[in-house]
């Protein structure tokens, strides 16, 4: 019984999502783009702080340079890979850290005592009806900026959307009948939670996800083009885009190729959003 | 409904009273370095105290919250590290800008996305469903200052219809008005219009499958009728809660529209008093910005309750 069981999912797990096309093609860039996030360091063409072209600034595409040369005469394509890390990893990180914690007050505040429930609720209200731009601009110029400090104000930005995300769905799922069955059996508050409760409300947690993934994304790029973000000589697509802002009359690569790369990050997530949303409402 | 609007004022009042404190707290986290970053690398230790104590840096960190705190309430946000004016004045001669530009994107904004929200809800997956959702996904998932840049390039750069730098102040005529808020009005909107068109699409949509919207078409009411007479006003709350979460997406496109532009509102100053540790104009600033997105939040919440005849009943 046990391993027939164990067997079906394990199948169910391996066949290929049941995607639309569109958001296959999401997936497939979004994968190339984590490849890229995790080995760009390893596969540059050029030394990214490598001045390849000092007499040839923001320069076109050319067989040498894929992407162009940027305001100093360095190579774009390695520049966008090696800045690849913070771009997909950074907002992945702080999304999962945001979903992990607002699980776990999520799961303390049901537990714990209604006045508890309601304060923690309107404190995660207040924090979510912040300006988030505006605040990280505040915590930036608290803590000024580094990679640990944009991890932990990004993350508390957005542990309230989680919290509010997961708790919804878990009041949504506990009004369903098998809960009461497995009251009636008389299981604890923690299998109830993380049997029950829990699986239920994993495409809701991925969707989630995946729509915080954007808006951090799109936050600390602009953080980043703001000079508050990520600080040279690291670059992230955001930092790249404002620094060679120059050379924007005449269309210079080096400031569309990074913001392409980043929409379509952020396009790439947003279809492959719609495909598990699309399939939360079909089952 | 009084109790209930009463209710919603004293939470305001509070969630604001702890927003400001927030805000207090997490930029003067660093401890005080304004005195330092005032007189620079000559200062002595002798000049040094006495600015400080000028300043009040000398005092503990509580009792210099009080005092700001105060200070807010009496309308009094401080004075600016940079030159030594009032805040105040600082602000003041900056906010109508903000408040203009971002008025005038929200007065194109929602009106555009209600009747692409509408038009779009009426023949979901009709082609025109799917244009106003692929421009939609694509308006959302693009960064505002990428958005702002394009626009720079194709109307001022390539094109020169419009200046690319948007100085208001030396603006004296309507026309000239036109010529300068066109491009960062245009760029703040679009970045809100995604995302209000899709919510009211979504909202409508499900409010078009209860039955009483098939009952009205059949007893003779055009689609048009029953979606805007019968189905809107039953969704005008929520997408009146909607609309308000919209501006949070509104006030940091307002970030990179007036960076880029080079406009001369209150993010802008925000921004740049950041770069340069101003912090009482910081906080000034987003003390600011977060009561005026309260506020209209609450305005929100209030309209929702008057739209509802349920809670406006009670």
């Amino acid at each position: 019984m046990e391993t027939t069981s164990a067997s079906v999912t394990e199948r169910r797990r391996l066949r290929l999502p049941n995607w639309p096309l569109l958001s296959m093609i999401g997936a497939v860039i979004f994968l190339f783009w984590v490849f890229i996030a995790v080995f760009g360091d390893l596969l540059t063409p050029y030394e990214p702080g490598e001045f390849v072209d000092s007499w040839n600034v923001l320069g076109p595409m050319t067989a040498d340079y894929w992407l162009g040369t940027d305001y100093l005469g360095r190579d774009v394509l390695s520049r966008i890979m090696t800045g690849a890390k913070y771009t997909v990893g950074l907002p992945f990180v702080t999304a999962a850290l945001a979903l992990l914690f607002g699980l776990i007050l999520g799961v303390m505040a049901t537990l714990l005592s209604k006045t508890v429930d309601t304060a923690m609720s309107w404190l995660m209200d207040t924090v979510n009806s912040l300006p988030s731009t505006i605040f990280a601009l505040v915590a930036v110029a608290g803590f000024g900026t580094s990679i640990p400090v944009l991890i932990i104000v990004i993350t508390i930005l957005y542990i309230p959307s989680a919290y509010r995300n997961v708790r919804s769905a878990a009041i949504n799922v506990s009004k369903m009948e098998f809960i009461d069955a497995a009251r009636v059996r008389g299981e604890g508050n923690m299998h109830i939670i993380f049997r029950e409760i829990l699986p239920n409300i994993i495409p809701n947690l991925l969707t989630h996800f995946g729509i915080m993934f954007i808006y951090i994304a799109l936050l600390l790029s602009g953080l980043s083009f703001l000079g508050l973000g990520i600080q040279p000589p690291e670059a992230d697509w955001g930092a790249l885009v404002s620094e060679n802002m120059v050379g924007l009359s005449y269309g210079a690569p080096a400031i569309f190729a990074p913001a392409l790369c980043l929409l379509s990050l952020t396009v790439s997530m947003t279809l492959m959003v719609d495909a598990v949303s699309h399939q939360k409402k079909d089952r | 409904m009084i109790s209930l609007i009463l209710k919603r004022l004293v939470l305001g009042v509070l969630t604001l009273w702890l927003v400001a404190t927030l805000v207090f707290w997490v930029s003067g986290a660093l401890p005080g370095d304004a005195a330092q970053s005032i007189l620079g690398q000559d200062a002595t230790p002798e000049t040094l105290a006495a600015l400080r104590s000028q300043m009040g840096l000398d005092q503990p960190e509580i009792v210099r919250y009080w005092n700001w705190l105060k200070g807010i309430l009496q309308g009094d946000f401080g004075v600016s590290l940079a030159n030594g004016t009032p805040v105040n004045d600082v602000i003041a001669s900056r906010l109508p800008n903000s408040l203009l530009l971002a008025g005038l994107s929200t007065l194109v904004a929602i009106p555009v996305s209600l009747i692409l929200g509408i038009a779009s809800a009426m023949k979901p997956n009709s082609v025109f469903d799917r244009l106003t959702t692929f421009l939609s996904i694509l308006a959302l998932s693009t960064p505002s200052f990428l958005i702002a840049t394009i626009i720079v390039l194709v109307f001022s750069v390539w094109s020169g219809l419009f200046p690319a730098l948007s100085n208001i102040s030396r603006v004296e005529t309507i026309g000239g008005l036109f010529r300068v808020m066109t491009l960062p009005v245009l760029a703040l909107s679009l970045s809100v219009i995604g995302q209000m068109a899709r919510m009211t699409r979504a909202i409508l949509i499900t409010q078009l499958q209860e039955p009483y919207v098939e009952t009205a078409m059949l007893k003779g009411a055009s689609r048009l009728r029953a979606t805007v007479l019968h189905a809107l006003p039953n969704v005008a709350g929520p997408i009146v809660n909607a609309s308000a979460l919209s501006l949070n997406a509104l006030i940091s496109g307002v970030v990179f529209v007036e960076v880029i532009f080079a406009y001369p509102g209150l993010t802008k100053l925000m921004v740049d008093s950041v770069s340069s540790r101003d912090l009482p104009l910081m906080q000034a600033c987003a003390v600011i910005f977060c009561a005026g997105f309260l506020v209209l939040v609450l305005i929100a919440d209030l309209i929702a309750i008057l739209a509802n005849p349920k809670l406006r009943t009670e």
